[in-house]
């Protein structure tokens, strides 16, 4: 693009058509910024045009080699790192002037007045937003099936779920109807559909990227992540995501390293740990099967492969299932009909609340915000709530113990492949169990890839690979030297529809 | 400040009854911006002129604590002989109010800034303490208005958040006032020390100051009765008011053998009387727990340290300093000390007119009147200190009688024009002229028979009617010494010749 060879323009309508003849099926998108998005590429393309014609022409006065560019155009970004790459975002994260409804009713129509600090720095480095993406209504659901307005289905096989809650952004990036979309990952949101789409997901350490404009769901375990085809883009997205935000009271204060610099660097004695609570029962057989033969790969690159222990692994599903819904039942105490979005009306303000409430939200929300209410009700809150978090700090100190012997933690992302539409939805429990292999990480605020590392039934599967806090560079590195040495599997070559 | 009375009426405790009382105080942080965004908290602003995303609760924003605020708080513990936590927390307190933009409280709960301290009001021993249990930090909410009288017959009503998220600092005392006196007395010196200190205007009329009383009743020697909370009394005469209209209204429910409910009232300023505002039935559970999008609270103890020695002289220290420096009377240096805007007109004044008790009679009595008459607070005493002490000194060298200086000074107020320009343009300069005055003296005595008469009668207070006479013949500029002595030498002493 910077050689002239590709127009944004070109890229974004690319983009748009794929999506006209796709997204009836898939349902990727609940928004499509399509004009505006047409609007922006052509400014970037005039703003690239003018830097070659500017560089061309410092050539030729011969110039001093090193003087400083042209000024870049905040509006345009045409200078920044993705310049002119479309993107799509969850609907979630406030995008100002356009729709943002969290996938709920409650929300339906509401145009925030302000960006997300994720949206205004991929704007700022010349980005550009194609649309709002289908999702669990809240984030609260491992299979997309619960957003207010339509599923979205999975691009390997339309009968199956994308997995959730960010469920369009997932299949938008397996479709390719984009590069790269941003998801939010509360309990593996943004892992599992990739898991389930065969595409690549991160959630960052907690922290690493601002939440500032992501409507919250469960404060403390939310983080904004890319999904991507390759751990490149991915590295390059993270990039541009990662650091400090003065707005974000949560955000860490911790010097962001060149992700895309430490992609080609070596991985031979690498210590991996394989904790055996992720690779027992309720795995699918094909799925360990397929993170056994990865295991394999990377010894194969010289890591040390080695079983280890996470013993609390099996409260963190029961842990996450009170502190979620209990942040969740507070963060959206707002909904209320009063000030913005949905409005029911009633016979006095309590009979407004609550009609909006029971109008707007699905049954998902509504269950996890009766749970969350009753966890933190006077009488209730120390034996659930506090005892909870009692148990989540055991969590984070079993990822601790781990991270002092191994440099990294690998393991399935999900126990199953992509379970079909409708399957589960009668049976939360069970939809609860898609997320049992992500949730963990959340409870510990540590940073974890999913990667796509071989097929089950025909369906990808994906590896998860976890490291301590601020880890990032090392576990992108060690995917991306995944990633190519097995370039060459099957099922990496097959194409989505 | 009067003295204490012992109980019985005059308390406002009928006999052969105890109140128990403790105040909630509401203070209002003096800073420039809110406490968890950056918008400004002038008082006045158009309705909604100064909100944005993150004081509004907008879907995806994150509160991020105001330093000064924090500041603050700690100096208004210190200043209250609180002890300052070094880690402290904040939670959210949960419930639905129509101006609650979140529908959930920033507030401090099990771990607040401070506690533990205590003021002393004056009492018929000298002074007495009382214990400070805590003070927290928290955000203030937004303010409805009823297109009514009240919210139940309002076809609609507004909401005006210019209000939501001014940070507070709540300081609640131990139950060890026992008069509604004492409250009031309470009240005063904890405004005294929030001014003293910058923490807060105080401004009760503009809600800057707030507070709810607790309380109850007992037989002496037993042991506390139920008690009632009256919320949002917002001045020291209604403070007293409610208090006194409480303690009654449960001692009459006691003395008919009745029982005092656990509720919720309302102070009515204008029926004088409290009112239910919720029974029990409808205690909240507010469902408090750590805010996730707040880190908690860490202070470094040389910090606090730091701002302890950046503590003004308090109004304790500078009344006694007024006694023992400037000789001023314990009564005197209370009234003049109760006040940091007093205190410093007064303190003004003397630097220019080095004669505090001079000084003090003035400020204690024309400046506090015309404070009271316009209803103004201290630090809006429209003439400078310069100006009094140039009228002071007016007074002193005869230019003027005391009485034109009282007359000047109101022009002072009205105009802010210093005293020598008012006196000069108006001639009012005292005139000392013998013969003019005596001009005055004959003419008095002539056309007032019946009063002469009297006086020689022995009627002292008749002279005072003839000073009045000659005085306003000469429009008051008559010098009164010189009056004086010339009626005399004229009638001679007073009885019969």
């Amino acid at each position: 693009m910077r050689r002239g060879e590709l127009r944004a323009r070109d890229l974004v309508e690319s983009c748009l058509g794929r999506t006209a003849s796709l997204d009836g099926v898939l349902g990727c998108f609940l928004t499509l910024d399509g004009d505006r998005a047409l609007e922006r590429a052509a400014l970037i393309d005039e703003e690239l045009a003018r830097a070659r014609r500017q560089s061309a022409g410092v050539g030729e006065t011969g110039a001093h080699p090193s003087a400083p560019a042209a000024r870049p155009d905040p509006s345009a970004g045409g200078h920044g790192i993705l310049a002119g790459i479309p993107y799509a975002c969850k609907d979630n994260m406030c995008t100002r002037g356009v729709t943002t409804t969290c996938g709920s009713r409650i929300l339906e129509g509401y145009v925030p007045p302000y960006d997300a600090t994720v949206v205004e720095q991929l704007t700022g480095t010349g980005a550009i937003l194609l649309g709002k993406t289908n999702m669990d209504e809240f984030a609260m659901g491992s299979s997309g099936e619960n957003s207010a307005f339509f599923p979205t289905r999975n691009p390997h096989d339309t009968t199956r779920v994308p997995g959730g809650s960010s469920s369009g952004s997932a299949a938008a990036v397996a479709a390719g109807l984009v590069p790269f979309a941003l998801g939010s990952d509360t309990g593996g949101s943004v892992r599992q559909p990739a898991s389930f789409c065969g595409v690549v997901g991160f959630k960052p350490t907690y922290g690493r990227v601002s939440r500032y404009g992501l409507v919250a769901f469960a404060s403390s375990l939310d983080q904004i992540g890319p999904l991507t085809l390759t751990v490149a883009d991915c590295a390059l997205v993270m990039e541009v995501m990662a650091g400090h935000d003065p707005r974000d009271a949560t955000s860490a204060q911790v010097p962001v390293p060149q992700y895309t610099a430490v992609l080609g660097r070596d991985v031979r004695g690498l210590r991996l740990g394989v904790p055996r609570e992720y690779m027992g029962e309720g795995i699918e057989p094909g799925v360990r099967e397929a993170v056994r033969a990865a295991l394999g790969a990377l010894a194969d690159l010289g890591c040390a492969v080695e079983e280890c222990s996470l013993p609390h692994t099996d409260y963190a599903l029961a842990v996450y299932y009170l502190v979620a819904p209990a942040e969740a039942s507070s963060n959206l105490a707002r909904y209320d009909g009063v000030r913005y979005g949905l409005r029911v009306e009633g016979g006095d303000i309590t009979a407004m609340y609550s009609r909006t409430r029971r109008r707007g939200f699905g049954p998902e929300v509504r269950r996890r915000i009766m749970l969350g209410t009753y966890a933190l009700s006077a009488g209730y809150y120390d034996a659930y709530y506090l005892k909870a978090q009692k148990v989540r700090t055991l969590v984070r100190r079993d990822f601790e113990q781990a991270f002092a012997r191994y440099d990294l933690l690998v393991a399935p992302t999900s126990p199953t492949v992509a379970f079909r539409l409708g399957e589960r939805t009668d049976d939360p429990l069970s939809m609860y169990m898609a997320d049992v292999c992500t949730i963990p990480v959340n409870l510990a605020g540590i940073p974890a890839i999913s990667i796509p590392c071989g097929q089950s039934e025909g369906l990808p599967v994906g590896l998860q690979i976890m490291g301590p806090p601020f880890a990032e560079g090392l576990i992108l590195q060690a995917a991306w030297a995944f990633e190519q040495a097995t370039g060459g599997a099957p099922w990496r070559q097959e194409v989505t529809p | 400040m009067s003295e204490l009375s012992g109980g019985g009426r005059e308390s406002g405790v009928p006999a052969g009854w105890e109140a128990v009382i403790g105040l909630e105080v509401h203070v209002e942080l003096a800073t420039a911006s809110k406490m968890f965004c950056p918008c400004p908290t002038r008082f006045g602003a158009p309705p909604n002129g100064q909100v944005c995303p993150v004081c509004l609760g907008l879907p995806g924003v994150l509160p991020v604590p105001n330093r000064q605020a924090v500041e603050l708080a700690v100096k208004a513990a210190l200043a209250l002989n609180c002890r300052v936590a070094t880690y402290s927390k904040f939670d959210r307190k949960n419930y639905f109010y129509p101006d609650m933009p979140k529908n959930y409280q920033i507030s401090q709960y099990d771990l607040p800034l401070a506690g533990d301290g205590y003021l002393e009001i004056p009492a018929a021993e000298g002074s007495r303490k009382i214990r400070i249990r805590r003070l927290h930090l928290e955000e203030d909410t937004g303010k409805s208005m009823h297109a009514a009288d009240d919210i139940v017959t309002a076809r609609y009503s507004l909401v005006d958040f210019n209000r939501a998220g001014i940070p507070l600092a709540e300081i609640v005392s131990e139950p060890d006032l026992s008069t509604p006196e004492e409250a009031r007395l309470y009240l005063e010196k904890l405004k005294a020390i929030m001014q003293y200190c910058g923490v807060s205007d105080c401004r009760m009329e503009e809600g800057s100051l707030r507070c709810d009383i607790n309380v109850s009743v007992r037989r002496p020697g037993e042991r506390a009765g139920t008690r009632t909370e009256v919320k949002n009394v917002n001045s020291f005469r209604a403070v007293e008011r409610a208090l006194a209209y409480e303690i009654w209204r449960q001692v009459q429910l006691l003395e008919a053998g009745g029982e005092v409910e656990q509720e919720t009232r309302h102070w009515d300023e204008g029926a004088g009387r409290t009112r239910t505002l919720r029974t029990k039935e409808y205690a909240h559970d507010y469902r408090y727990f750590p805010d996730p999008d707040l880190p908690p609270l860490v202070l470094d103890p040389t910090w606090i340290e730091e701002v302890r020695r950046s503590l003004p002289e308090l109004p304790d220290a500078r009344r006694e300093r007024y006694v023992r420096e400037l000789g001023l009377p314990p009564y005197d240096a209370a009234v003049i000390t109760a006040s940091r805007g007093l205190a410093e007109f007064f303190e003004e004044a003397v630097s220019a007119y080095p004669q505090p008790k001079a000084v003090s009679n003035w400020v204690m009595g024309e400046v506090r009147r015309y404070l009271n008459e316009h209803g103004l607070e201290p630090e809006d005493i429209p003439v400078r200190p310069g100006h009094l002490a140039e009228l002071l000194r007016m007074v002193e060298r005869g230019t003027i009688n005391t009485r034109v200086a009282k007359q000047v000074f109101g022009v002072m107020c009205e105009t802010g024009r210093p005293a020598a320009e008012i006196v000069r343009e108006k001639g009012l300069e005292q005139v000392s002229d013998e013969a003019f005055i005596d001009r005055a003296v004959e003419e008095a005595v002539a056309g007032n028979p019946a009063v002469v008469a009297d006086y020689r009668k022995g009627k002292e207070k008749a002279l005072g009617f003839l000073v009045g006479q000659v005085m306003k013949a000469t429009r008051g500029k008559a010098n009164p010494q010189m009056v004086n002595r010339l009626l005399r030498d004229r009638l001679g002493p007073p009885g019969p010749a």
